[in-house]
């Protein structure tokens, strides 16, 4: 069945629960930092803690076998599009209950089952990955969302994906989280035109700039784009602008942002804008409360069972170059 | 199309194509001019949209990226797309989604699914096409695991390694030689010829040398050592690779075991060639067999334009017999 809900018409608790969703996303973040400064996080991660209304914003219009493929700040791509918290963690930790057995690590998650075609590390790789699943998707009524950044724009992936999905009128979702940096550089510095919606428009695909830190915005924004794909009414653009709380990765204090631009962003934490609309919605401080220890737990369950899950064994590790 | 009749190879990849999109509804076939009426510039697939529908066959803008990533995408959610990147020199284009996306996902994913994936295109000189619509791409690939490389050198293995790696649940790279497209030659016994990727050929026995190549140039080592068997008694061994990845490096050695020496043709520069990690492969593990064994490549140079620069730079079968006859000290006025 089809998702069809209007935020209007829709019970208040569903949006309790999507705000759990975000913040599991957060606390997983906050775990990711703190087991890095551990040692127990290896190589490099990139944390989207902040950004977490774009994703359950748009998994919350998705049906649970409709495709998605994030990126390399991807952990609530995974997240919000069903990955087990705790296989999500162990993968982190390259442990051998990670949802890719440690292969993969904080970028490279694939989670088929889940519908998570994949996290990509090359920017703007996810943008062919959901054009091809658009492909398969339009022979099985399936949908298929690309999330990429801002820095994503400027690709020969952005470009040649959306005129090929528009050509053959695919059923994709392309989702820009414009956090306003790539990397280290501002966004505008480097697109020309200063205007990511505004390039949907030359392939004729319909765009929409939308409060990305606004999950009621993100919710409605991506219902419209999903209802016109399932219809075989082609792809559309949402250009989600939002912010990063920290850094590009691990190695990144930020020290290029403003810091009025940073507190400027905090005071729309989309996770206290979630939380005061759900309030006024007149769900109880119990409620909010109960969902908010719940989620604490389910994290607190995640880091214990991967901290204590064996890192993979060379010895017995069987892996095959190619599949049979 | 059944045994003992002449097949050219165009039609044999036509043919390949039919009859697996006939035996399996999820191979789709896309990519620049792949449906249109000529059935792209080296008239490979004309008709076949018309017999599967523009559903399963289509053209695609000139987006290499673009084609070869959306293969990707299509091929990890359940359908097998076979496309056509026209020229082997285009490839650089589709490099990182084949080599950072099909060829890591099997591995990367622990097996969740893998990448049944094939890209064909056009390769080689002697087109007088110039520097850019001539290379040979298999060692841009050659060292990416994950990958295979399939390189036929006839009308007959043409059809048998395509329906082989349409079956293939891996990307595979298919090369086609420019020059082989108009070779007729006899069809597989049947349709049912299906070749597995992987296993090299002994396209002809012999005892005094073997020569190994891929592609064209197995076919021209069949034409040289049938020269050399004719004027010089000289009895060479053919090996045709078939893949270049995976490496049958076993039934080289084999070969070597029994005749001690060893040429390597291969179209294109030594440094970095498949040719030459073939024989530092060969010298690893069969040295103690080898008497000799040697390079035919090309200059370390982009391939020329102008007939008389490209012939000289491309080996041939002439090349081959010269090489051979030069190396066993033969003297030819």
């Amino acid at each position: 069945m089809t998702v069809d809900h209007r935020p209007a018409t829709e019970a208040p608790a569903a949006y309790l629960g999507r705000y759990g969703l975000m913040l599991l996303i957060r606390l997983f973040e906050t775990e990711m930092q703190r087991l890095f400064l551990k040692g127990e996080v290896h190589g490099t991660t990139h944390l989207c803690a902040g950004q977490e209304a774009v994703p359950v914003g748009i998994c919350s219009a998705l049906e649970a076998d409709d495709y998605l493929a994030g990126t390399y700040r991807g952990h609530g791509h995974a997240l919000a599009k069903g990955t087990d918290p705790d296989a999500l963690l162990a993968e982190m930790l390259g442990r051998s209950t990670g949802v890719c057995g440690g292969r993969a690590g904080s970028m490279n998650v694939i989670d088929v089952e889940h519908g998570l075609v994949g996290c990509f590390g090359i920017v703007g790789g996810s943008i062919a990955a959901a054009t091809g699943a658009a492909l398969t998707g339009k022979r099985q009524g399936r949908v298929a969302v690309a999330m990429f950044g801002d820095g994503a724009t400027n690709q020969g992936y952005f470009h040649e994906c959306l005129n090929f999905a528009a050509v053959l009128a695919l059923p994709a979702v392309y989702v820009c989280e414009n956090n306003f940096y790539g990397e280290f550089t501002p966004m505008l510095k480097v697109t020309a035109g200063g205007d990511i919606t505004a390039r949907a428009a030359a392939y004729g695909i319909p765009a929409q700039t939308v409060d990305g830190n606004d999950l009621w915005a993100v919710r409605e924004a991506a219902l419209d784009a999903v209802q016109r794909a399932r219809h075989g009414d082609g792809p559309s653009l949402l250009e989600c602008q939002t912010y990063r709380h920290h850094g590009h990765s691990k190695a990144d204090p930020a020290r290029y942002r403003p810091p009025e631009e940073v507190e400027r962003w905090l005071a729309r934490d989309p996770l206290s804008v979630a939380k005061t609309r759900l309030q006024d919605l007149g769900v109880s401080e119990q409620e909010i409360a109960d969902v908010e220890t719940a989620t604490k737990a389910r994290i607190d369950h995640a880091v214990q069972t991967a901290l204590a899950a064996p890192y993979p064994d060379p010895a017995t590790e069987a892996a095959t170059e190619f599949a049979p | 199309m059944s045994g003992g009749e002449q097949l050219e190879f165009r039609a044999a990849i036509r043919e390949a194509i039919i009859e697996e999109m006939e035996r399996d509804e999820s191979v789709v076939l896309f990519g620049e001019d792949v449906a249109a009426e000529q059935g792209g510039v080296f008239a490979v697939t004309p008709g076949i949209q018309e017999r599967f529908g523009a559903g399963r066959v289509f053209d695609t803008p000139i987006s290499e990226l673009a084609i070869t990533g959306a293969a990707f995408g299509a091929a990890v959610t359940g359908l097998r797309p076979i496309i056509e990147i026209m020229f082997g020199d285009f490839m650089g284009l589709s490099m990182d989604s084949l080599v950072n996306q099909s060829a890591k996902y099997w591995y990367l994913s622990r097996e969740q699914r893998s990448v049944p994936l094939v890209v064909r295109s056009a390769v080689g000189g002697g087109g007088r096409f110039g520097a850019i619509h001539s290379q040979t791409h298999a060692t841009w690939f050659q060292g990416i695991a994950g990958l295979k490389i399939a390189f036929p050198s006839s009308p007959a293995e043409a059809k048998g390694l395509l329906k082989g790696a349409i079956r293939d649940d891996n990307p595979v790279i298919f090369l086609e030689h420019k020059r082989l497209y108009s070779v007729k030659a006899p069809a597989p016994a049947s349709d049912e010829v299906v070749i597995e990727l992987g296993r090299a050929r002994t396209a002809r026995p012999g005892s005094d040398i073997t020569i190994v190549s891929a592609g064209k140039g197995a076919a021209d080592a069949l034409d040289a050592a049938d020269q050399l068997a004719r004027e010089n008694g000289i009895d060479a061994e053919v090996i045709d690779l078939r893949t270049l990845r995976p490496l049958d490096l076993g039934t080289v050695l084999d070969s070597v075991a029994r005749t001690n020496r060893l040429l390597a043709v291969e179209e294109g520069p030594t440094t970095g060639g498949w040719a030459a990690g073939l024989l530092g492969l060969i010298a690893e593990h069969g040295l103690h067999d080898l008497d000799d064994a040697w390079l035919l490549t090309t200059g370390e140079l982009p391939i020329p334009y102008s007939p008389s620069l490209e012939d000289a730079f491309i080996p041939g079968a002439a090349a081959i017999v010269s090489a051979v006859r030069a190396r066993a000290g033969i003297v030819h006025a």
